[in-house]
């Protein structure tokens, strides 16, 4: 099998998207499903990444990614018609889809990437759509126009007030929230402390929300256990238990604290492959 | 070594005139395995026991009794003509002896790495019951390694008996699915064996180090189904990528094998366990071996704790490797943390001896109470509580009790829990219709058949927590059963 890759384009500053050929995961994956890629076949990183479209015709998926480590970095380096080592899956659970009658969509940063397939699955379900999204600067803002064909309403917001509104997703979430009626069911996508802050935005409105993890992994399988948190109280594997969790129930302050583990030596990676890449040359 | 091989001459021709006596087999001392020094290979991923010599060989063939009934066949579960094999060892015939080997074992260089010999054919041993010492027994492992090994250069692949046009997926290419490939194949099936890592040989190469198990000899096997005509794909998960139904309705295949492996990994539940720094022994040994995180840097993108002080949970052959592991990323101190005694660790007692030569550290009658971190939520410690046996329990062994107020810290800044895997839950998730137990394992009939048509199974999926040797003994049941099912 070749993972050929039929386009690469940059969205913003270190966020890219790329269309890669993996047939068999384009017909089978499902809203909420993730695939694990290598740049390399025998000896690259294996990073999860959560699909954010396909296209079963062509056999191709679609795979937003931020530029963070000396991985993706390697990543945005391919152009057309390269290969990526390996796209395995899709792997997790597919999201829940159903006619909950109102559903908020926040995204932040990168998260909107994952959490568009599953906005167009829940409009396609028959909700009313209200999508939240938020981004550090205009610059970083991704898939407006996307969100906006699927959404009933969609609420945009930067940081630095560069566009959009000024502030945090958690300020339009807690006016949605307030809304009589109040949305059925909410689903946040981002960076671990905005999901954490969302859950707890929601929480106080008991607006049942769900939240997608993006843990460290190697397998994917439910082999290795790298991937685990505490739900409720109790270890659950994100590759095969989830990547989707009730996010009331997520302990976040002890999955940040996890996500940090190859901090140090991921960045002495990455530096080292940017010092290698300033003489050679950055392409992109 | 010439003392030896004088030895060996005086031997052969007391053999040759028929005199050679069971008191003369006794007085042969068994022979030890060569290996790496101690010092040296704890800095090295190379292979530490050496193989016997031809000599070595042949001496420690020279004790096997010829015992009229072979006690030792059935302690085998592939059930090898022992005896056989290591008398013509004996009479210097290797290549006879090779041959008898083949006959039932597929991978006997990786058998004679990895089975525990102990436990199985040389715990029959009449030799070692003489002297009542099981490490005295003959080396029927060293001897299969042996002859394995002499075989490595030449090996030419089983016939395949002409096509049949039926079809068999394999799915996990780990020893069972080896196994299942090879001997369905031979029958004249076209087989794809589906692999969800980006390589094939399952734990052999994922789980098993390269210190124990050199992945070259596991690359002559995934080799030699190649050369079968044995299809091998990779970065396929089945259930996820294609599911069982899939491959049989839409895909064409008339039979399935499924030899998934191991799954969830067991921990302790105890407080502490998701600090940074606690790994599963699966995560610890992937990284390593697989993704050969010991070349973070220079070469492989992985990385893996740089860890001082590791505590290894458990007692078995996982905990060994990973504790060995340990030392050769560069750990100064690795504890083994176990809480029965020494005698009832089920790990090989070549890997205990071995992990001790290398300096781990043994902590037998302790089990962790907790695992203590700091602030950023980094392993800063381990609580331990001192154990002491009490009655035998259901497994025999005697039960370990802990003791009250016992309690004390080491300092480690790594954990890694070996105490075993639950069932993978991927195949139960994605296949409606196939029987479960209550521990998530596929049930089974004695011919490795599943709850569904045309479907077989085999492994730790089946019988939970195996061996490499089991896994293959009941490839090969399946192999046959499913053999004669698609004949009919």
């Amino acid at each position: 099998m070749s993972f050929k890759i039929l386009s690469n384009q940059k969205l913003s500053e270190n966020v890219f998207q790329m269309d890669v050929e993996a047939p068999l995961v384009a017909r089978a994956r499902k809203a909420g499903q993730f695939v694990i890629v290598s740049v390399d076949e025998d000896a690259g990183e294996r990073i999860p990444l959560t699909i954010s479209g396909a296209n079963p015709d062509k056999g191709s998926i679609r795979l937003i990614y931020q530029r963070v480590g000396k991985a993706t970095a390697q990543m945005a380096e391919l152009d057309e018609g390269d290969a990526m080592g390996y796209v395995v899956g899709p792997l997790g659970q597919p999201t829940h889809i159903e006619k909950f009658g109102t559903v908020v969509c926040v995204g932040g940063g990168i998260g909107g990437a994952p959490l568009l397939p599953i906005a167009t699955a829940l409009k396609e379900a028959g909700n009313t759509v209200i999508s939240i999204l938020g981004a550090r600067n205009q610059e970083l803002l991704i898939l407006e126009d996307d969100f906006r064909a699927v959404s009933d309403e969609l609420i945009v917001l930067t940081d630095d007030g560069s566009y959009g509104r000024k502030g945090l997703v958690t300020e339009p979430l807690k006016e949605v929230c307030s809304r009589n009626p109040k949305p059925n069911f909410a689903i946040a996508i981002g960076p671990t402390i905005m999901m954490k802050f969302c859950c707890e935005t929601t929480k106080e409105f008991s607006v049942p929300t769900q939240v997608s993890l993006n843990t460290i992994m190697v397998d994917g399988t439910g082999m290795c256990g790298g991937c685990r948190v505490e739900v409720g109280g109790e270890t659950k594997f994100v590759c095969v238990d989830g990547p989707e969790f009730d996010g009331h129930k997520v302990n976040f302050d002890q999955m940040m604290k996890r996500m940090g583990a190859y901090k140090v030596l991921e960045q002495k990676a990455f530096d080292n492959f940017k010092d290698h890449k300033c003489r050679i040359g950055l392409k992109k | 070594m010439t003392k030896l091989s004088e030895k060996l001459q005086q031997l052969i021709e007391k053999q040759n005139a028929g005199e050679l006596k069971a008191k003369d087999r006794y007085e042969i001392p068994a022979q030890d395995m060569p290996a790496q020094d101690g010092g040296e290979r704890c800095s090295n991923m190379d292979e530490v026991a050496l193989g016997y010599t031809k000599i070595q060989a042949r001496l420690e063939a020279m004790r096997c009794l010829q015992c009229r009934n072979a006690p030792c066949i059935d302690g085998c579960p592939v059930r090898i003509r022992i005896r056989d094999f290591v008398v013509a060892i004996a009479e210097g015939k290797d290549e006879e002896a090779l041959a008898i080997v083949k006959e039932n074992s597929l991978l006997p260089a990786v058998c004679g790495r990895v089975c525990p010999q102990e436990v199985q054919c040389q715990e029959q041993c009449t030799v070692g019951k003489k002297f009542k010492d099981p490490e005295k027994s003959v080396s029927i492992g060293r001897l299969e390694r042996y002859v394995a090994d002499l075989a490595k250069a030449d090996s030419q692949p089983p016939k395949v008996a002409s096509p049949t046009g039926k079809k068999v997926a394999v799915i996990g290419s780990g020893p069972g699915g080896i196994v299942v490939a090879a001997d369905v194949r031979r029958a004249g099936h076209e087989v794809t064996v589906f692999e969800a890592f980006h390589k094939p040989g399952g734990v052999l190469v994922y789980g098993i180090p390269e210190f124990r198990l050199p992945k070259s000899i596991v690359q002559e096997e995934i080799d030699v189904l190649k050369k079968m005509g044995v299809e091998i794909i990779c970065n396929f998960i089945v259930g996820r990528t294609r599911t069982i139904k899939e491959l049989m309705e839409e895909d064409g295949y008339d039979a399935v094998y499924v030899g998934v492996g191991a799954g969830l990994p067991k921990f302790m539940n105890i407080e502490g366990e998701h600090l940074v720094g606690v790994y599963s022994a699966n995560e610890y040994l992937t990284r390593a071996n697989l993704m050969k995180a010991y070349q973070f840097g220079k070469g492989a993108e992985t990385p893996i704790a740089v860890s001082k002080n590791v505590a290894v949970l458990g007692g078995g052959n996982v905990a060994m490797d990973s504790a060995r592991m340990a030392v050769r990323l560069g750990a100064e101190n690795v504890y083994l943390v176990y809480r029965r005694s020494e005698k009832e660790m089920p790990a090989r007692i070549e890997e205990v001896h071995h992990a001790k030569e290398e300096g781990v550290q043994f902590c037998t009658l302790q089990n962790p109470k907790q695992i203590l971190g700091d602030e950023q939520g980094n392993v800063t410690g381990m609580e331990c509580l001192k154990y002491e046996l009490g009655e035998p329990d259901e497994s025999g062994r005697r039960r370990p009790v802990a003791i009250e107020g016992s309690e004390f810290v080491i300092d480690v800044d790594t954990v890694i829990v070996a105490i075993g895997n639950g069932a993978n839950p991927l195949i139960e998730q994605t296949t409606p219709g196939l029987e479960f137990n209550k521990w998530g394992n596929i049930v089974v009939d004695e011919n490795c058949k599943t709850s569904l048509q045309a479907v077989y199974a085999g492994g730790d999926i089946v019988l939970g927590a195996a061996t490499v040797i089991l896994a293959m003994g009941q490839g090969r049941i399946a192999a046959a059963a499913m053999n004669r099912y698609l004949a009919e």
